[in-house]
């Protein structure tokens, strides 16, 4: 036990001096969570509009105002020629346009139908789908604003609940995800890489003639790993709670658990690596292209799983991550208990024994 | 001069002996451009739907079947209670719960309004904004349509009708590759060039062998003309190959100019390989260089606009954006291929490109030293 705890120290004292591995390991959890929380969100604002008004009377002025007031959108030119509208998209210079035809006004006074023609950039078209939406609504607030009161027959409204995340944050979907995404990278690559470096620079052969069982040795490579992952857990929650204002819903103890079994999964993936590749090198792309990107990929929060084609769907099943995304989301953002949990729980526990015993069996105590 | 082509003799026997960085540059471009845009796939579809149709009418019935029509979404089934509903919700089973309420069609007949309940799993933000845009027109919809048929207009009415017709342009069918391939590309270039310039410089560090230059007549500019000459090279050749498969597999020609996607990614590539540069000078090993390439790539990536608007940022973020440059690649990008942007358009983004290579190729070469 003594000399465990003295090989764990050597390990830390490792670790712990190459500083600049180590700010990024902290600093780039720390500039995800503020990117994701602060800068990417999903909301439109000060869309740029391309107003062609043809008509000039008071009813374009008045719906331009209305569409400057809100906050979706600024009015950034008002032109009178059509011609204008494929210059302003290619330069970026607006994203949808509006065009009023001449006698706008006046058709809507007399007859009380009018036409008008949205045109969208859908070059990004899910950013068009939702211009158009707000755009259309504005003009149907600006057609009961017309019709003086008189409600239109049979009219139905819709209230809307959003659940979990009432303003559509990008936070609550990517904070469960930084955190599988960080653990992956602490506890895969870094791990691999320590213990092939000891390979590659010939000290695991000097460790392995010791008195100190090889298996322990393993073991005093990865707990820095698992204490060091711990405390990025710990570091990205505080993040999250007091300054995305994105808390624990659910057991904080129990969403530990989860990640200390997450981390042991990811420790055995990152030993299961070290024993069959044997230069740095090789096990960084076998981590960054096998793993890293998978995780990006197929764990759900960054791509949606169900748009992608089936083959890509089955195999994102095989990605510890995805199913550690659900568990996180489960506890942090609804706040459900165990029972939520229990298939993903057991779907990584089993991953988990096979990746011990498949690492097990390749581990070598000999070098050749 | 002569010095020079020597250099660039051992660069390129070096990268066509080492098969890993071959196959970065040819295979790994092919295989991220043929997943990727599979997987960002954010058009939103296949919405999962669950009803409680508290109504049973036929008017409930013919809503339901003008939702499920749309093809926007997936019909999950009908629960007989909002509670059971809501536990599909938490399941992450169903997206989004119509709720008609009882007496909904009859109240729309006597008192002339009837409110319907949506409930939406809002955590994939996305994902709810689109969902309740799209199912909100799509009631709009049938409440006109109800309108139409059962409501007879008065002679004169007070309500006025605007008619919108709308139309999408440069991309009628909304298709979201036509989007997401290009920004791909553009990353994809980034990425090896920036990652192969760190690693090779770093390399020459670890393994020793910069010493041995360093004590020979070359002179720095020679040096690191050498080393950025030959990924120049190479970041135009996977360009290439990233036009070609976006041609042959999506079938996407770019509307505008050729040659200004070449004119803007030649200025773009100095500013990226002067980052690589830059790593490099600061980084030991190799480990370390990769670990900070990692850490810019990922500030880059997010801030770069490719999966969420720029215009939707916060001002001080839409500010350190300006700084970014593969934010204006995948702009110019966009603009080019599927706008037909031309030169006029993309003017400024080149200059200020342009710019910051200036200012990194400064930096690397003032931090780069001859001696340790």
């Amino acid at each position: 036990m003594k000399q465990l705890l003295v090989f764990v120290r050597k390990e830390f004292l490792h670790v712990l001096r190459d500083k600049r591995t180590l700010l990024i390991l902290f600093g780039m959890p720390i500039m995800q969570i503020l990117i994701f929380g602060f800068a990417l969100t999903n909301e439109v604002k000060n869309a740029q509009v391309l107003i062609v008004d043809q008509a000039h009377d008071e009813d374009s002025r008045r719906i331009i105002e209305e569409i400057d007031a809100s906050s979706y959108f600024d009015v950034s030119v008002v032109s009178v020629s059509t011609k204008d509208i494929a210059k302003a998209f290619q330069s970026n210079n607006a994203r949808i346009a509006l065009v009023f035809p001449v006698g706008f006004g006046e058709k809507l006074q007399h007859t009380r139908n009018a036409q008008l023609q949205i045109v969208a950039d859908a070059s990004d078209p899910n950013t068009a789908t939702t211009l158009r939406f707000y755009l259309t609504t504005i003009l149907a607030d600006y057609q009961q604003q017309m019709s003086k009161g008189a409600t239109p027959p049979m009219q139905i409204s819709t209230s809307v609940r959003m659940l979990y995340n009432p303003q559509l944050r990008g936070a609550p979907n990517f904070v469960p995800g930084v955190i599988a995404l960080v653990l992956m990278l602490v506890c895969v690559m870094m791990t691999s890489i320590a213990i092939v470096r000891e390979k590659e620079l010939g000290t695991m052969e000097i460790l392995l003639v010791s008195p100190f069982k090889p298996l322990l040795v393993l073991l005093a490579k990865v707990i820095p790993y698992l204490i060091l992952s711990l405390a990025n857990v710990a570091s990205i929650l505080l993040l999250s709670t007091f300054v995305l204002d994105v808390p624990v819903q659910g057991s904080v103890l129990l969403l530990f658990a989860a990640s200390a079994g997450f981390i042991v999964t990811c420790l055995s993936l990152g030993i299961l690596i070290s024993t069959v590749t044997d230069t740095q090198q090789a096990a960084m792309l076998v981590s960054m292209m096998g793993l890293l990107l998978p995780t990006i990929l197929f764990s759900g929060f960054m791509f949606p799983i169900e748009n992608m084609p089936l083959p890509l769907q089955l195999i994102s099943n095989a990605v510890p991550a995805k199913w550690y995304y659900l568990i996180v989301k489960d506890i942090m953002i609804k706040g459900l208990g165990i029972e939520a949990i229990a298939k993903e729980l057991a779907i990584l526990t089993g991953m988990t024994l096979v990746l011990i015993l498949v690492s097990l069996k390749k581990f070598k105590v000999r070098l050749t | 001069m002569r010095i020079l082509l020597f250099l660039l003799q051992k660069e390129f026997k070096q990268i066509f002996r080492n098969r890993v960085i071959l196959g970065m540059i040819l295979v790994l471009p092919i295989i991220q451009l043929l997943v990727l845009p599979q997987a960002a796939n954010y058009e939103v579809r296949n919405i999962a739907l669950s009803i409680v149709d508290n109504d049973r009418t036929e008017a409930s019935r013919r809503l339901v079947q003008k939702i499920t029509a749309s093809g926007y979404f997936k019909l999950d089934g009908y629960e007989d209670s909002y509670e059971h509903a809501q536990a599909r919700i938490e399941t992450d089973e169903v997206d989004i719960v119509l709720e008609i309420p009882q007496g909904f069609d009859r109240n729309l007949v006597r008192t002339n309004t009837a409110t319907l309940l949506l409930a939406v799993n809002a955590i994939n933000g996305t994902k709810a904004g689109l969902g309740t845009s799209y199912l909100s027109s799509i009631i709009l919809e049938y409440n006109s349509g109800i309108r139409a048929q059962w409501a007879t207009p008065p002679k004169f009415s007070d309500v006025a009708v605007v008619d919108i017709q709308t139309s999408n342009w440069f991309n009628p069918n909304m298709k979201y590759d036509m989007f997401m391939v290009p920004g791909i590309l553009a990353l994809l270039v980034t990425m090896v060039v920036t990652y192969l310039t760190a690693l090779n410089i770093v390399k020459e560090k670890e393994v020793g062998t910069i010493e041995q230059i360093n004590v020979t007549p070359i002179k720095k500019y020679q040096f690191i003309l050498g080393k950025l000459i030959p990924f120049w090279i190479l970041g135009l050749v996977v360009l290439t190959i990233g036009l070609l498969v976006s041609r042959l597999v999506y079938g996407i020609v770019p509307v505008g100019n050729i040659a200004l996607i070449y004119l803007f990614v030649g200025v773009y590539l100095l500013c990226v390989l002067g980052l690589g540069l830059l790593i490099s000078t600061f980084a030991d090993t190799q480990q370390q260089a990769m670990f900070v390439a990692f850490f810019f790539m990922m500030i880059f990536i997010m801030l770069g606009g490719l999966f969420t608007s720029i215009d939707g940022m916060p001002d001080w973020a839409e500010t350190v954006t300006r700084a970014n440059p593969v934010r204006y690649f995948i702009d110019v990008m966009r603009m080019i291929v599927i706008k037909g942007s031309g030169f006029s358009d993309i003017r400024n983004h080149l200059l200020i490109v342009g710019g910051i290579a200036v200012v990194l190729n400064t930096w690397a070469i003032v931090n780069y030293r001859k001696t340790t």
